[in-house]
């Protein structure tokens, strides 16, 4: 048992991927499994390693944490990446919330009909534009700090990171009307865990491409 | 200013029955703001009320909360239905998830053609019996306690009751293979809030009609079909 925390899920993004960005910005060091077939999948459930029968699954601190949001609170708890009251934690949720919507409909994005994805693309860049980024580049603009909650690194400024990248790999200059997220990008891309999670080499995984998907469709067949 | 928390929100369950819920638990009075008209919703939204021009939102303490699980994290928080520590924490969340998964199907229940109504009837129930319920039962069999996590009540019981008596309404006997459950839900109905939370005339809403569908579907200008799961 080497103490570090172990995250069971597909060699891709999914819903782990928020998981490896929150571990990595607190600079913790962790392990992978990756499912690759349906039998292994099966012996996870029957070994009662998903409490839910699914995953992410992270192993940690002598808990089989399954259910992402559940997660996630947990490291950024931990790690002090979650205010310093009720309040800023209440911020941080809303944030954290707003931004995982919108990731919502990246990480359905593979998994839509062809003839669905431009509407998707569409749909994905409207609610980035008119609903999500205005609302962060105003607290941004408004405060004048360089991170979203109580001038201090937190989970929402990750979440949000993540999420700006997602989204201009979809849409590259989706950035243009927002001058204070483009700092706040490279504010975040300078500090010393996230640099070194946007190296090659890291943990992060790429795009989900089609043999990702392939694999997931395999291991959940029924 | 009452100093009570205030709730915008259709008059009918959607995401903010949990919500009312825990605030009931925790033995708190709130008021209610009903949205009936698509003017009203947008005067909320010109008025920057709403962060992500989205409803649920609750006034309480100063804030203009938004977004479900936030708000329901934060009353668990003030209200010290959130476990003693970390790892409570974290068990109350993981239990949250799993119901918030079940009840999310039930979600949008109402929205659904006839036809795929049956068919979601069909899925809510075998997830309840087959991943979910059966979850619980183990929980409660394995510590023998009354409550979910840590020997205190707490939001997961709280939401874990929800979702049963929801489940319930799509087939009255589901829980029949679940002992442990059928002990909880006489237990927790039994506490004084969440008794008189399911007394006639409290802030429960009742299953959603056509009428509730109707409304959602004109204040959001929501008239896409909804697919089943």
């Amino acid at each position: 048992m080497s103490g570090k925390p172990r995250l069971t899920y597909f060699n891709g993004r999914g819903r782990m991927e928020s998981i490896r960005w929150l571990l990595a910005a607190a600079g913790v060091e962790f392990e992978e499994v990756y499912l690759e077939t349906k039998e292994q999948y099966d012996k996870l459930i029957k070994d009662g390693f998903l409490l839910f029968q699914q995953v992410p699954l992270v192993e940690m601190d002598g808990m089989k944490m399954v259910q992402t949001r559940a997660i996630q609170s947990y490291i950024a708890g931990k790690y002090n990446l979650y205010g310093k009251d009720l309040k800023e934690r209440a911020l941080i949720d809303m944030y954290v919330e707003g931004v995982a919507d919108l990731m919502q409909m990246i990480l359905t994005f593979p998994f839509s009909p062809p003839d669905a994805k431009e509407k998707n693309l569409d749909s994905i860049k409207e609610r980035a534009t008119n609903r999500y980024f205005p609302v962060f580049e105003k607290v941004l603009k408004q405060h004048g700090q360089d991170f979203l909650v109580g001038n201090k690194f937190s989970w929402a400024d990750v979440q949000l990171m993540e999420a700006i990248l997602a989204v201009e790999e979809k849409i590259p200059a989706v950035l243009s009307g927002f001058p204070q997220l483009q700092v706040f990008k490279t504010k975040m891309s300078n500090m010393p865990t996230i640099k070194k999670f946007l190296q090659p080499g890291s943990p992060r995984k790429p795009p989900p491409d089609a043999h990702y998907v392939e694999t997931v469709l395999k291991v959940f067949k029924k | 200013m009452s100093g009570k928390p205030k709730l915008y929100y259709f008059d009918g369950r959607g995401k903010m029955e949990s919500i009312r819920w825990l605030l009931a638990a925790a033995g708190v009075e709130f008021e209610e703001e009903f949205l009936e008209t698509r003017e009203q919703y947008e005067k909320l939204l010109q008025g920057g009320s709403l962060l992500f021009q989205q409803v649920p939102m609750v006034e309480i303490d100063g804030m203009r909360m938004v977004q479900t699980r936030a708000i329901l994290s934060y009353i668990a928080a003030k209200y010290n239905l959130y476990g003693k520590d970390l790892k409570e924490r974290a068990l109350i969340d993981m239990y949250v998830g799993g119901t918030d998964d079940l009840m999310g199907f039930i979600l949008m229940f109402p929205f659904l053609s006839t036809e795929d109504k049956e068919k979601q009837r069909a899925f809510i129930v075998q997830k309840a019996t087959s991943r979910y319920f059966p979850v619980y039962e183990k929980v409660l069999k394995d510590h023998g306690q009354d409550f979910l996590v840590g020997n205190n009540f707490s939001w997961a019981d709280v939401h874990l009751l929800e979702a049963i008596l929801m489940v319930e309404e799509k087939k009255s006997d589901v829980l029949s293979g679940f002992p442990q459950l059928q002990a909880f839900k006489t237990r927790i109905s039994s506490i004084p809030t969440i008794k008189k939370f399911l007394e006639p005339g409290s802030q429960r809403k009742p299953v959603p009609d056509d009428k509730y569908v109707e409304t959602v579907r004109r204040v959001l200008c929501m008239y896409y079909d909804v697919k089943a799961n």
